[in-house]
Parts: structure tokens; C-alpha cells; sequence
């Protein structure tokens, strides 16, 4: 018999801790797969943050070291000043990354570290239970948004990575999102593209993954799945920010 | 190696570096920048070492976070409001059982305070200053040499306690110029941690985190951290003692206020007052022991700080009611000459009758 999927070797055997319909599992699957492909499980350090992922050691198979909320890309800035043989990654929230850790964020990829950055936008808060994160979108609720996010009083969806790509230090970033097979499919080319730019020493990488958060949306999946596309993609459009690594697509 | 003649915070950069720090992450405050410059000069562009000037003491802590999880000496210093920044970073090195040292070049306080130098930090030093339950190794010279020397004991004592240190001088100690002579030369080789993250190569990939929705888990945490701090407190509590043997009035100053203190007791020794003086040279371990030791004959003892009185909690603590303690301190910033301490010695000393 053909053999068509199996389990990455990277990913280990662990139940998700995440709710029905979470995008993370996702991602989790997504990331260990490049990493097998690209052969990087014996020289990879990823940086889990405080938020619904701080679990992510319990189910990637590689070293891992928990950061403070939102300082992840300092910790991987000392982690590859100090052992720049290292492959490594933050994996982010919108909150951790756009929030509480705008200028580690920023001044890393100002220094054009060499490191890539996973950022799951989801648009809320979900491990405290749905408040409002830099990236909700205009009128949508939350816990603290009670009445729908008001531009006036709230401010307006931060975008980070459009942000990110005024920065000499950044040379690759693309937004993607897990809503579809299709999608899916793009999100792991990214970061496989991520993790590539990373290898040949070329700065600062960036996958921005929408990610759906059907519990704190208050849908069911397919609708947290439809509304990345008919309203977060929307604000935040999917397709390429940035790519000055004069590199090919990684496939 | 013959003396060289130095200012504090370049002997504590020198004495790092030949201790084998390999990172240096730090912003600029005074009265400290001449550390983080001679870093920058020194340190840059040695093999297999880094130098970075952060956006801020958050992120310069995280860093040094980042480069003692792969298992090479980092240190980061500041002053005051910075190390108040660092707190957060400095409770997730004692959480995670990581080494750091972290220098503070103490300034005036609270607030923005003044650059001038002040001991008032003794407090958030002591009794660990971020969140949680743990304590760092707190170490207070009192001279240039020493400054060397301790900073040199700090990256020893980090490693073999996999805990944040702490060196807590002052804005005199990082300014003023004194000869000095180091006493190690810089490694070829700089270690590297045995229990380093490096990648799951040759074993079982592993992660190093602090949280845990384990409630025993966590409380074996704190009792393992307990059981180590207790080790420290037996092992490495240090102190220095001068003119105590015969005294009847002791002075406990620490830093740069013993130093002050060593002169104004030499002035009243000269009186024919018997007057000693006791200096914790580990703020935390504090010198207990030594306290109560000497409390067997001393019944009068005076603490000398550049705050409102912090370590006299110690000293009190410490005494359990055996001795009577009276207190001079000079805040914000201000510094009193040993003539000034001479004369609150000698009112103190005949106030209680010991002359007699």
C-alpha cells in the first residue's frame, strides 16, 4: 500500500490541548513537517509565548525554551548572537507580537536578526478568554469589546507585518492563513520559505498566519473558517508583504 | 599581571570578560555607560562573543535570557529604573534555573531619582525585586579590586547555582579610578553549559519553561529552589570584619558605605573609642551568623546607610533582639564624608555610656 500522509516525525505522539476548530494544531502539524523536510530537527530552538501555544514543547519534538510575554524575539535575538549555528524561531501571538512585544519585535528586525517569526493572528486574546487584541477587527466583539471594537475610542487593527516590511532588516514576510486546503498548502510553503531565508544568513523572516479561534469568535468552525475570509482577510489581505531574498519559492 | 589604574564599571567589564562572558546585552542609563562602552570596544569583536545595544532593559534581559538557555556567560547591567525594568526577566532566569549576572551601578531613588550615587535599591535586591518566590545571590563591593574580583566570583557561583546574580554597587564605585589587578586571564576556550539548549542532536530534545498547570509540579519548583537557596546561604554568605575583635560599639555598613565608615572609625580608634565595623560583602546570603557571633560581646551596634534604612531589617532580624540598634543614613544621593560618620560615632558611643 501507498503510503499518502503520516505523522512528521518532529511532531510528537501528544492529544492538542486546543479547542475544536483551533487553527495551532494546524500550525504545530505544518511546522514540524518543513522541519523534517528541510532535515533541521537536531539544529532547531523554537521560542513558544505566553498565550494558548506556551504549550507548543508538549508537541514539537525539537528544543524548545519558553519567553516572556512578548519578548520572544529578544530571546532569539540572545539565542543566535550566542550560538548563531542555530536555526531559530518565535512562535507568536497577535498580542505577544503586536502588543506587549511591538519593540522587540521591531528592533530585531531592525538589526535584520537572522530569525523567523511564526505570528498566528487570530484577532483576540484567546488563552485569557477573548478580549481585544491589537489586530480585532473594527466592530468586532470581544470580552472588552463589548459593543464591537470603536475605532475612536480602541484604535484600529495594528498591521504589524506591513509594518515589519518599512524595515531594512526584514527580507521576507507573507501573509497566509489555514482556512482552506488550498491555503494550507501555501501556509507551509511559507514557512518553508521562512526558515530558508533563514538559512542562508538573509535577515529577518515573517510567516503571518490568520488562524481561526472559533470558541473565542463564538462560531463554529466553518464559520470562524468563512469569516477569515469574507472579513479578517479583508483587513488583513493575504499575498506577499515583502520578499527581497532574490531567492526562488522553496518547494 | 601588574595594577592598572581603572575605573569601577570598566574593572567589572575587563573582569567579565576574562571570566569568559561571551554576551553582553545593555542600554544606556548612567552612572553606568562606561561598562556598556567598554563592551562595546572589548568585547564586539572577540571570537565567538557578542555585543548588543538593546531597545530597552526588557529586551536586553531577555537576551541575556536567550544566551544563558544555550549555555554561554551573559551578563547585562544598568542602574535603578533599569534594573526595576529587568525584574521581569530576572524572575524567569530564577525560575528557569538559568546563570546571569546583573550588574546595578545604584542611583538615587525612587523614580528617576538622581544620577548620583544611593544604596536605596538594597531592598529590590534582596528580597528578589520581580515576582515569585526565589532570592539572587547579591553581592556588594566595596572597592575597585573588589569589584574585579566579585564579578569574577559572580559568573563562578551563577554556573554552579544555575541562579541570577546580582553585583550591587553604586554610582561612586562605577565612576571613581582605583589601580587594579586581575587575576585570571581570559579563557581560549570559553565553557559552555553541560546542560545547554543546543539542539536535539545525539538526545531526546527537552524544553525549559517556567510555567505549569501542575500545582505540585510547581511547588517541587519552589522547593528545589529553597533547598538550593539554603545551600548558598551556608556556603556562600561573606563578610569582612575590621577592628572588631575588642569592640563595643559595632558600625554594619556595606558598598561604598563601609568604605566611608573604615575612615570615620579610624578617626574615633585614634580617639581611643573601641568602635568596629562588620560588612556583608553577600548582601543576600546575608551575614547572619557573623551577627550573631559577634552580638555574644557587642550590645551596640550602629547601621550606616546611603538610604533610610534597609539592611537594618537585616541586622535586626539577625540580632533577635540581642543587641540595640541605631541607625544614620543619608538618602538621595547624598554622600557624607567619614569626618560627618566620625562625629555621629563618637555622640552615639558616649550617648551609651561606653566610655566609661
Amino acid at each position: 500500500m501507498k503510503t499518502v500522509y503520516s505523522r512528521p516525525k518532529s511532531l510528537k505522539m501528544a492529544q492538542f490541548h486546543y479547542c475544536p476548530g483551533c487553527g495551532h494544531s494546524i500550525v504545530h502539524r505544518l511546522i514540524c513537517e518543513v522541519i523534517d523536510e528541510m532535515n533541521l530537527q537536531e539544529k532547531v530552538i523554537g521560542i513558544p509565548p505566553a498565550g494558548c501555544s506556551v504549550f507548543a514543547y508538549h508537541y514539537l519534538d525539537i528544543d524548545m525554551a519558553e519567553s516572556a510575554h512578548g519578548r520572544g524575539a529578544a530571546v532569539a535575538t540572545g539565542i543566535k548572537r550566542a550560538f548563531p549555528e542555530a536555526i531559530v524561531f518565535t512562535y507568536q501571538g497577535d498580542g505577544d507580537m503586536a502588543a506587549i512585544g511591538t519593540a522587540e519585535t521591531i528592533h530585531a528586525a531592525n538589526r535584520g536578526e537572522n530569525i523567523t517569526t511564526i505570528f498566528v493572528n487570530n484577532a483576540v486574546y484567546g488563552m485569557t478568554g477573548g478580549q481585544m487584541a491589537p489586530t480585532t477587527l473594527p466592530g468586532q466583539k470581544t470580552t472588552t469589546t463589548p459593543y464591537g471594537r470603536d475605532s475612536i475610542l480602541e484604535g484600529h487593527p495594528l498591521k504589524i507585518s506591513e509594518m515589519l516590511a518599512l524595515v531594512k532588516g526584514t527580507t521576507y514576510i507573507e501573509r497566509v492563513a489555514v482556512n482552506s486546503p488550498a491555503n494550507i498548502r501555501k501556509t507551509k510553503k511559507a514557512i518553508k520559505k521562512a526558515f530558508q531565508t533563514q538559512i542562508d544568513k538573509l535577515g529577518f523572516s515573517v510567516v503571518e498566519i490568520l488562524s481561526p479561534c472559533p470558541v473565542n469568535w463564538k462560531m463554529s468552525p466553518l464559520e470562524a473558517w468563512r469569516w477569515i475570509d469574507k472579513e479578517m482577510s479583508q483587513e488583513f489581505p493575504l499575498g506577499l508583504i515583502k520578499d527581497t531574498t532574490g531567492r526562488k519559492d522553496a518547494d | 599581571m601588574t595594577k592598572v589604574l581603572m575605573n569601577g564599571s570598566s574593572a567589572i567589564a575587563e573582569a567579565a570578560i576574562r571570566a569568559g562572558c561571551q554576551c553582553y546585552f545593555g542600554y544606556p542609563i548612567t552612572p553606568q555607560n562606561e561598562l556598556t562602552e567598554y563592551m562595546a570596544t572589548n568585547l564586539s569583536r572577540r571570537k565567538g562573543c557578542s555585543f548588543v545595544q538593546a531597545e530597552s532593559e526588557i529586551s536586553a534581559i531577555n537576551m541575556v535570557y536567550g544566551a544563558s538557555l544555550v549555555g554561554v556567560r551573559a551578563m547585562t547591567s544598568s542602574s535603578g529604573p533599569g534594573i526595576s525594568l529587568k525584574q521581569e526577566g530576572i524572575s524567569f532566569l530564577a525560575a528557569c534555573e538559568l546563570p546571569a549576572v546583573i550588574v546595578n551601578m545604584s542611583r538615587g531613588g525612587p523614580g528617576m531619582g538622581s544620577i548620583a550615587a544611593a544604596q536605596s535599591d538594597y531592598f529590590q535586591a534582596t528580597r528578589g525585586g520581580g515576582h515569585g518566590d526565589y532570592r539572587t545571590i547579591v553581592m556588594a563591593p566595596s572597592s575597585v579590586q573588589e569589584l574585579a574580583d566579585l564579578t569574577h566570583r559572580a559568573f563562578h557561583l551563577a554556573d554552579k547555582y544555575k541562579t541570577p546574580v546580582m553585583i550591587l554597587g553604586d554610582g561612586i564605585l562605577g565612576q571613581m579610578m582605583e589601580p587594579v589587578k586581575f587575576k585570571h586571564e581570559a579563557p581560549a576556550e570559553p565553557p559552555i553549559r553541560h546542560d545547554a539548549l543546543r539542539g536535539a542532536k545525539g538526545r531526546r530534545s527537552k524544553f525549559i519553561k517556567s510555567l505549569t498547570s501542575n500545582d505540585t509540579e510547581l511547588e517541587e519548583l519552589n522547593w528545589s529552589l529553597f533547598r538550593r537557596y539554603e545551600l548558598i546561604k551556608k556556603k556562600e554568605t561573606t563578610y569582612e570584619t575590621f577592628l572588631a575583635d575588642d569592640a563595643e560599639l559595632v558600625v554594619v555598613a556595606f558598598g561604598i558605605a563601609a568604605r566611608i565608615a573604615k575612615g570615620a572609625i579610624k578617626t574615633v580608634r585614634s580617639e581611643g573609642l573601641k568602635v568596629g565595623l562588620l560588612r556583608p560583602v553577600t548582601l543576600w546570603p546575608f551575614p547572619a551568623e557573623a551577627v550573631q557571633e559577634l552580638a555574644k560581646k557587642v550590645k551596640h551596634y550602629l547601621v550606616f546607610e546611603m538610604n533610610m534604612g534597609q539592611m537594618i531589617e537585616d541586622v535586626q532580624l539577625s540580632l533577635e533582639g540581642k543587641g540595640e540598634v541605631s541607625f544614620y543614613g543619608r538618602p538621595g544621593g547624598v554622600i557624607p564624608t567619614p569626618s560627618e560618620v566620625a562625629r555621629v560615632i563618637s555622640r552615639l558611643y558616649y550617648q551609651k555610656g561606653l566610655s566609661k
